[in-house]
């Protein structure tokens, strides 16, 4: 670690507190093994200075033993542990190194190039202000030099360095790596960011304008790669934002303080601003900002500070402070591109936990529009997301959140989703722009109410969701409970599983995905139906506990009453009345619940039947009393109190 | 305009997840080992929270061989900052008579810090444990995730480490569950050291120069802190000037020979030596066993 061994021993004060001062500079680098990248940054390490002597002995060994440099020193073996990863089946991730230089500090994300790495390159690439792009020079722009480009530009990196590597084996030929340049700076056009690119010809091996330009490339004339990394601006792009700042913490040491902690995302603030607390949308102005080191007059993107305010607003962790004459939007309807990063698909339909800033919300995430291929940046169809691919697609949340679009704030734009049964973190996610559907499609005011149409027939609508595994009963049940209900003059329909499939979802099969969307189709048409005043009787095996509570969201309070028909499988199985059972035993029916397929039993639910040794008139009659005790068979009379 | 330098982002960034985590977990926790590491992130959660204090207690597992000077450092500071501090040791370790010196240093510290670490932490029901590792310190840290996710039972398994993408961490879990939280990851040696200067951050003794009693012992300098070193070894001690690089138990943590007795003279041997920190920490010796072992163990 000696950066400048005279001045340190001559006169450690003087170099210490030049050395407070730098600035810090987080990069990726991105590339395959072949194309150079970790001679590159075994280099950076060693040239500055970053290796101590214990580790510079065993990287001399190493080189001798198994290094690909005959008795020079391979820097490759300084970063290098892929290989054996690989070999333990330990994930392939991003490793972070450190190096300094006189002028800035650096942290680098060093992730794998292969497609399959893809998510690991978007995390390198999340918290980095600059790529390097190592490029073959005998290859020239390959195909994942575009993927790179692609996902690099996609989070937002704005500094992209063209590192055209193993010069010396192309006789360091300026009109090689003019031609490359050209090749690359025509595709970038198409890149869906602004990039500034800076092509720099190197050899990391040779050394070769890695600190200092070389003479091996007299018609080069711009910086060496230290130099560039070393001077290019990046501070003041998000300063340069209007300011907004998530509240992570509300501060209540004692009843005279209340402050508002969290980091800045962009802008600047003082003390005496006005700003916003959204969602609420209420303004005040900020007394003090307030840190250990003292009360500051000003502080900026990047800082962690706790703001007081002039007013009791009432503000809490996951709100977004921001300047009150330019505010974030606030939505609940999204266009987002996704990365997957599960191994798990995604299921269109299903409810997955969003985190943005520090508000934590549900997001149904709907099936894609589209799917990205990030090695031609095509449009291709796609009906779900899979681990690496990007999608285009649209989600709704059961809140409103604060945000910028991705392309104008890194740091308020993007989110990720957490699976809500496994707790994984299974995408990345950039908002596009909000839907804004309830300014755009306005709901068509209605004259008579939902409520007078069931006043008409002389009952309150319910959707009445019958639950359970295949042959539990649950259609004979809702058959004998509508001649009961009929027969009094109540008005019901029944939307029954096999039935819809003939018809509405024919185009649906048994896969998890496809459950999903089933329950999402029957659930929507089930509350059209209660909006028409019926009684509507619901008959789906419904397996999964988060498409029933998708259902009953949809409903109004008190409309939504879950049945379970509780018939064990020995049971169900043994009537079979299908021969459904037998088929799946036999391995020709897939995915069928309850013997490769998974059922998950309700909570909670409104009414649990155990069918033993009952009737279905029995069962329908006890329903049947259930609905008239909570008076769904009379006349609508508005809200009971206490409601 | 403020113009933040390295060191000042990296602050920001370490308070950000300090708040992160003591917002989104039931019951954290901060291991406090008395080091300079550990020094650096109680500075850290002092700011993160000002002016409240931080919302969890520390936890200081305690293997019994700690320096003397460690342990009154210890709680001086705790008293001074008023804070609640835990103190944890491995009880069925101590009733076996386990040390270093009986027992090698790899046993000693699997019994005594490994498993008086899941100890406590089972004892207390914490779900998130602050800790002062860094990425540089070893080559199997570099990517070693700030939020690590432990499965019941402590075991870190690689396969369920979550991305981290900007700096939206996901730490939510199932009950058993845990996780270990690294606010300093992304700090380095020479970081640690600058802030300490910076932020004029109080360190135990040990780490600047003075005459102490010191005797060669496995391939490391050792001090006598107390009669519990065998006499043949003992006899053979001798007062050097030295200092530490990092500090352990006392058996297991080498002195280097210094004049350094102050911190700039301290940061600048550093500069100016040629091996890396680790060096100095016998457990990275024994056997042959691996930073990535360790951890998977439970061991920071």
């Amino acid at each position: 670690m000696r950066l400048n061994d005279d001045l340190i021993a001559s006169d450690i004060g003087a170099y210490l507190e030049a050395h407070e001062n730098k600035s810090l500079l987080r990069f990726i680098t991105c590339g395959s093994v072949d194309d150079g990248k970790s001679t590159l940054i075994g280099r950076l390490l060693y040239d500055s200075k970053m290796i101590f002597e214990d580790q510079l002995t065993a990287l001399e060994n190493d080189s001798k033993k198994v290094g690909t440099q005959g008795d020079s020193i391979d820097f490759a073996l300084l970063v290098d542990g892929l290989a054996a990863e690989r070999e333990q089946g330990i994930t392939i991730d991003v490793a972070y190194r450190f190096f300094a230089t006189e002028k800035r500090k650096f942290i680098v994300a060093d992730t794998p190039g292969h497609e399959q790495y893809t998510r690991n390159m978007a995390t390198g690439a999340s918290t980095a202000d600059a790529a390097i792009l190592m490029i073959d020079a005998r290859k020239g722009v390959l195909t994942q030099t575009r993927r790179h480009s692609f996902i690099a530009s996609l989070l937002g990196i704005r500094h992209l360095v063209l590192a055209v590597n193993k010069m010396d084996l192309v006789g360091f030929n300026q009109d090689i790596f003019d031609d490359i340049v050209a090749d690359y700076l025509a595709f970038a056009e198409g890149l869906p960011g602004k990039v500034i690119i800076q092509p720099i010809p190197l050899s990391a091996l040779a050394g070769t304008n890695m600190t200092e330009r070389s003479p091996e490339t007299p018609w080069y004339d711009g910086p060496s790669l230290i130099e560039y990394l070393e001077t290019v601006e990046i501070a003041n792009e998000q300063v340069s934002r209007p300011f907004r700042m998530p509240v992570q913490w509300v501060s209540r040491p004692n009843l005279d303080f209340r402050g508002f902690a969290g980091q800045v995302s962009s802008g600047a603030i003082r003390a005496g601003d006005r700003v916003r607390s959204l969602p609420s949308g209420r303004e005040t102005t900020v007394t003090r900002i307030v840190t250990a080191s003292g009360d500051l007059a000003e502080a900026v993107a990047g800082q962690s500070i706790t703001l007081t305010f002039a007013d009791e607003i009432d503000t809490s962790r996951g709100d977004m402070i921001t300047s009150a004459d330019q505010p974030a939007e606030v939505s609940d309807q999204f266009q987002v591109h996704l990365l997957w990063m599960s191994e798990q698909p995604l299921l269109p339909g299903r409810r997955y936990i969003l985190k943005s800033g520090a508000k934590t919300v549900t997001a149904t995430v709907n099936a894609p529009k589209h799917g990205i291929d990030v090695n031609t940046l095509a449009e291709t169809s796609a009906r779900t997301a899979e681990l690496n691919q990007i999608v285009v697609t649209t989600l709704s949340l059961d809140q409103p959140i604060p945000f910028d679009p991705y392309k104008d704030n890194r740091e308020t734009g993007g989110f990720i989703l957490i699976d809500r049964q496994s707790n994984d973190t299974v995408a990345l996610g950039l908002i596009d722009f909000a839907l804004r559907r309830a300014s755009n499609i306005h709901w068509q005011a209605l004259d008579i109410s939902r409520e007078a149409l069931a006043e008409q027939k002389g009952q309150r609508a319910a959707v009445l969701w019958f639950t359970g595994l295949s042959g539990s009963g649950k259609s004979t049940i809702a058959n004998a409970l509508q001649k009961r209900l009929f027969a009094c003059g109540r008005h019901t329909f029944i939307l029954d599983g096999d039935n819809v499939r003939h018809g509405l979802n024919r185009d649906l099969g048994f896969t998890d995905a496809d459950r999903v969307e089933n329950i999402r189709r029957v659930a929507n048409v089930a509350r059209l139906m209660s909006d028409a005043g019926l009684i509507t009787l619901v008959s789906f095996i419904s397996p999964f506990r988060a498409e029933r509570q998708l259902a009953r969201n949809l409903m109004p309070d008190g409309e939504f009453i879950e049945i379970h028909v509780d018939t064990p499988i020995e049971v169900a199985e043994s009537r079979d009345v299908k021969g459904l059972y037998k088929k799946a035993r036999a391995g020709e029916i897939r995915n069928f619940t309850g013997i490769d397929s998974p059922y998950e039993p309700p909570g909670n639910p409104e009414i649990r039947i155990s069918t033993a040794d009952r009737t279905a008139e029995d069962v329908a009659e006890e329903i049947f009393v259930y609905l008239e005790t909570n008076g769904f068979l009379s006349i609508w009379e508005g809200p009971a109190s206490g409601i | 305009m403020p113009n933040l330098t390295h060191l000042d982002r990296l602050e920001a960034e370490s308070l950000h997840i300090l708040r992160e985590v003591a917002a989104e977990c039931e019951k954290p926790v901060m291991l406090y080992s008395i080091g300079k590491d550990s020094a650096v992130m109680l500075h850290l959660a002092l700011k993160a929270f000002y002016p409240a204090r931080p919302p969890f207690p520390l936890l200081h597992v305690d293997t019994g061989w700690k320096f003397r000077e460690m342990i009154a450092f210890r709680d001086r500071k705790v008293k001074e900052l008023g804070l609640e501090l835990l103190v944890h040791t491995n009880e069925d370790g101590v009733k076996e008579g386990v040390g270093p010196f009986t027992h090698g240093s790899a046993y000693h510290t699997d019994v005594m810090k490994t498993a008086a670490l899941k100890q406590a932490l089972d004892k207390y029901g914490f779900d998130a444990a602050f800790g002062g590792a860094r990425r540089d310190e070893e080559k199997s840290r570099a990517k070693e995730r700030v939020i690590s996710f432990r499965s019941a039972g402590h075991r870190w398994d690689p396969k369920r480490q979550r991305p981290e993408i900007w700096n939206l961490y996901n730490t939510r879990m199932h009950k058993g569950e845990s996780l270990r939280a690294f606010p300093i990851s992304n700090w380095t040696e020479l970081d640690i050291w600058q802030y300490i200067r910076r932020e004029g951050i109080e360190l135990v003794p040990l780490y600047m120069a003075a005459p102490r009693p010191v005797v060669a012992w496995n391939d490391s300098l050792i001090m006598l802190d107390d009669d519990r070193v065998p006499a043949e070894i003992a006899a053979k001690a001798e007062v050097r000037s030295v200092r530490f690089r990092t500090l352990g138990c006392y058996p297991l943590t080498g002195a280097v020979e210094s004049a350094a007795d102050t911190l700039d003279d301290v940061i600048q041997e550093i500069l100016l030596t040629t091996t890396s920190e680790r060096q100095g920490r016998t457990i990275d010796k024994d056997q042959t066993a691996s930073m990535e072992k360790k951890k998977q163990e439970g061991y920071f």
